[in-house]
C-alpha cells in the first residue's frame, strides 16, 4: 500500500511527492439528483491520477468541482494543505490549476498562437497603463511569455499551425491546442477532461505520449478523466473509480483491475 | 474638371466624414455586443448622458439641483465655478466608469446566460431610465457644448482647392466643415487606439477571449465581471467622444440619443461583431446617403437621407445577413 505522508516511488521509478490536492467527503447535488456522493481522494505531486467510470458516473462533475465550475454542497477541498474557500473558476485558475474541456473550449476566432498566449494571462503582471504605453518592462514580459509559449508549441509539435485560426483545425489538433494553452499557464495541477474522447487510435497514441512527456519533462501533476480503460491503465499511476456518484475503487491500475466492484461496474452487473 | 465631378467629390468627402461619425457610434455597439452578446439599445442615451454630464461639470451645474431645491426649498443651481474642458472630460470619464460598474453590478451580472431578447429588453429599460436620470440630474434644456473644437468651414481648404475648378467661376473650392475634419481625426485615433488595446495589452487579450468563449476564458483565469465592467467603460468612453462631437455640432439635446438609430444600418452592413466592419459600414452609409441625395434626391423631392441607410441595410439583410465582415453563419447539417 501507499505511504500516506511522504509519497511513493512508481513502477517505472519516478518519485511521487506529497499531497497537492485533497478532496474530503465531497457531495454534489443537482436538485434531487446526487451527482457525487461523499467522495474523498488525493492527488500527489508529480503523479498522473485518473478518474474513471462508466458514463454518468460523475467523473466530469468531480473535475468541475476541482476547477471551481461546480460548488459542492458538502465536503472540503484542500490545495497545498490549505483549505480552499469557495472560489470562482477564474480564481481557481489563478491559483495554478489549468484544465481542458471534454467538448473543447478554445477561442475559435483566434490563431493557435493567440490561444496559447491566453494561457499566460495570469503571469502578466504589468498594469494597464504601463502596458498601454508599451514601456520596456511590458516588452520584456511579453518576450518572456512568448518564449514559454513557443517552447510549449514546439513541445506539442504544433509549430506548423501556429498562425492558423483554430476554427479551421481538425478535432484532434484542437485537443492538442487546448492542452498547449493549459500547459502554457505552467500549472501546478493540470486537469484533463477526456483528453482522448472522439479520437482515432493513432491520435490517442499521440495524446498519450504527450501526456506522459508533459509529466516527465515538466514534472506536471496531472489529473485526467477517461472512460477508455486500456488507455488509462497504461498512463496513470493511481486510479479512482466512480460509479453512480460513488467511489468504488482507488489504487494503482493493477489493484483497481482486480477489484470486484470495478469489474462489476464495467461489465454491468445489476445494482440491487 | 467638370462641375458635376467637383461637386460629386465634395459630396463624397462630406459623406466620408459623416460616415466616420456613424462608425464612431456603431463602435460602441460592437464593443459590448462582441464581449457579452448584449445589443445595447442604451448606447445613444449613454452618449447623451455623457455629453450632458460633461456640460454640467464644465459650467459648474449642481447635479440634481431641481430635486434638491424641491425637497429642501433651497435655490441652488450653480457652484459658481467653471471647470476647464480637459479636466471636465477626465471627470466625465470617471462618471462613465462608475456608470459601467453600476450597470454590471446591478443589472447584467444577474442576467448572465439569459436569452438575448431579455438582455435587449434590459438595455431598453436602462436607456429610458438613464434618460430620466440625465434630465433629473442636469435639466432637459438644450445646452450649447463648447469644448474648444473649431467650427465652421475651413477657409484654408477652400482657398487651396480653388484651382481644381480651373477657371470655373462657380467653383470656390471644397467646403469642408472644420468640426467634421477634427471629428474624423479623433475617430481615427480612437479606432487605432482601440485596436492596439485589444491586440497588444493583457486586458485587451482577455477582452477578446471573453468575446470568443466564456467558459474557456474562465478556465485561463479571466475575471468575466471585471472584463464586462471594462467593456462597458470603454463603450462609455466611446459614447462620450460621440457625445462631444455631436453635441458640439448640434447642441446637447434629446435628439442626440437618436444617433444610435443611425448606427443600426451601419451595424447591419458591417456586421455586429466586427470593428473594421463598423468603420467600413459607417463610411459606406455616409458616402452612400450623401451621393444618393445628391444624384437621385432632386428627382424624388429630396429628404432621402432619412431612409436611404435603412433601405441599404434591408438589402444587406436579405442578401448577406452577416454583414460585410461579420462572423460567417454556417449551418452544419
Amino acid at each position: 500500500m501507499l505511504d500516506a505522508s511522504e509519497g511513493y516511488v512508481t513502477e517505472d521509478g519516478r518519485q511521487i511527492g506529497g499531497v497537492v490536492m485533497e478532496m474530503k467527503n465531497i457531495t454534489l447535488r443537482f436538485g434531487g439528483v446526487v451527482a457525487i456522493k461523499d467522495i474523498s481522494f488525493d492527488i500527489r505531486e508529480g503523479e498522473i491520477r485518473a478518474i474513471i467510470g462508466p458514463n454518468g458516473a460523475g467523473k466530469s462533475s468531480m473535475l468541475n468541482v476541482i476547477s471551481g465550475f461546480y460548488v459542492p454542497q458538502e465536503g472540503e477541498v484542500f490545495f497545498h494543505g490549505k483549505k480552499r474557500p469557495q472560489m470562482r473558476p477564474y480564481e481557481v485558475a489563478q491559483q495554478g490549476i489549468a484544465r481542458t474541456f471534454q467538448n473543447i473550449a478554445l477561442f475559435e476566432g483566434m490563431s493557435v498562437l493567440d490561444n496559447v498566449m491566453t494561457g499566460r494571462l495570469n503571469h502578466m503582471k504589468t498594469g494597464l497603463f504601463s502596458q498601454a504605453l508599451w514601456k520596456g518592462k511590458a516588452e520584456r514580459e511579453e518576450t518572456e511569455n512568448r518564449e514559454i509559449v513557443e517552447r510549449v508549441i514546439d513541445f506539442l509539435e504544433i509549430q506548423h499551425i501556429r498562425k492558423t485560426p483554430v476554427s479551421r483545425l481538425p478535432y484532434g489538433l484542437k485537443k492538442r491546442v487546448e492542452l498547449a494553452r493549459a500547459l502554457a499557464a505552467e500549472p501546478k495541477l493540470l486537469l484533463l477532461d477526456e483528453p482522448m474522447a472522439g479520437m482515432n487510435v493513432e491520435e490517442k497514441e499521440d495524446m498519450s505520449r504527450f501526456i506522459l512527456d508533459v509529466n516527465d519533462e515538466f514534472g506536471t501533476t496531472i489529473a485526467l478523466i477517461e472512460h477508455d480503460m486500456g488507455v488509462v491503465m497504461d498512463l496513470s499511476d493511481r486510479v479512482v473509480v466512480m460509479d453512480y456518484g460513488k467511489k468504488i475503487g482507488d489504487g494503482t491500475p493493477d489493484e483497481v483491475r482486480t477489484n470486484q466492484d470495478v469489474i462489476d461496474a464495467y461489465l454491468g452487473v445489476s445494482h440491487d | 474638371m467638370p462641375e458635376s465631378l467637383l461637386y460629386g467629390t465634395e459630396v463624397v468627402l462630406n459623406g466620408l466624414m459623416a460616415g466616420v461619425l456613424y462608425a464612431l457610434v456603431a463602435l460602441g455597439f460592437v464593443l459590448i455586443y462582441k464581449a457579452s452578446g448584449i445589443f445595447n439599445y442604451a448606447q445613444g442615451v449613454m452618449a447623451l448622458f455623457a455629453a450632458m454630464t460633461l456640460y454640467g461639470i464644465m459650467v459648474g451645474q449642481v447635479p440634481f439641483a431641481h430635486l434638491i431645491n424641491a425637497i429642501f426649498g433651497t435655490h441652488i443651481h450653480n457652484f459658481g465655478w467653471e471647470v476647464p474642458a480637459i479636466i471636465a472630460i477626465v471627470l466625465t470619464v470617471v462618471v462613465m466608469v462608475l456608470f459601467a460598474w453600476l450597470v454590471q453590478q446591478y443589472i447584467f451580472r444577474h442576467l448572465v446566460g439569459q436569452e438575448p431578447i431579455i438582455l435587449f429588453m434590459a438595455t431598453i429599460g436602462l436607456a429610458y431610465f438613464l434618460e430620466g436620470v440625465a434630465d433629473l440630474m442636469w435639466g432637459s434644456e438644450i445646452k450649447a457644448l463648447d469644448v474648444g473644437l473649431p467650427q465652421g468651414g475651413s477657409l484654408w481648404i477652400e482657398e487651396n482647392t480653388q484651382w481644381l475648378g480651373m477657371g470655373n467661376e462657380n467653383f470656390y473650392g471644397f467646403f469642408l466643415d472644420q468640426l467634421d475634419l477634427i471629428a474624423t481625426v479623433i475617430a481615427a485615433v480612437l479606432v487605432i487606439a482601440l485596436v492596439a488595446f485589444s491586440q497588444y495589452t493583457k486586458q485587451g487579450r482577455a477582452m477578446r477571449a471573453v468575446a470568443d468563449d466564456h467558459q474557456a476564458a474562465l478556465s485561463v483565469g479571466i475575471n468575466l465581471n471585471f472584463i464586462w465592467v471594462l467593456v462597458w467603460s470603454v463603450a462609455g468612453f466611446v459614447a462620450l467622444v460621440a457625445g462631444i462631437v455631436w453635441g458640439s455640432k448640434s447642441g446637447v439635446q434629446f435628439s442626440l440619443s437618436l444617433i444610435a438609430l443611425k448606427a443600426l444600418p451601419v451595424l447591419m452592413l458591417g456586421g455586429f461583431t466586427s470593428i473594421p466592419g463598423a468603420i467600413v459600414g459607417g463610411l459606406i452609409i455616409g458616402v452612400g446617403e450623401k451621393l444618393f441625395e445628391f444624384s437621385i434626391g432632386p428627382l424624388v423631392g429630396g429628404a432621402t437621407e432619412n431612409w436611404f441607410a435603412y433601405v441599404l441595410a434591408l438589402l444587406f439583410l436579405v442578401f448577406r445577413p452577416q454583414g460585410l465582415f461579420g462572423d460567417k453563419i454556417i449551418e452544419r447539417v
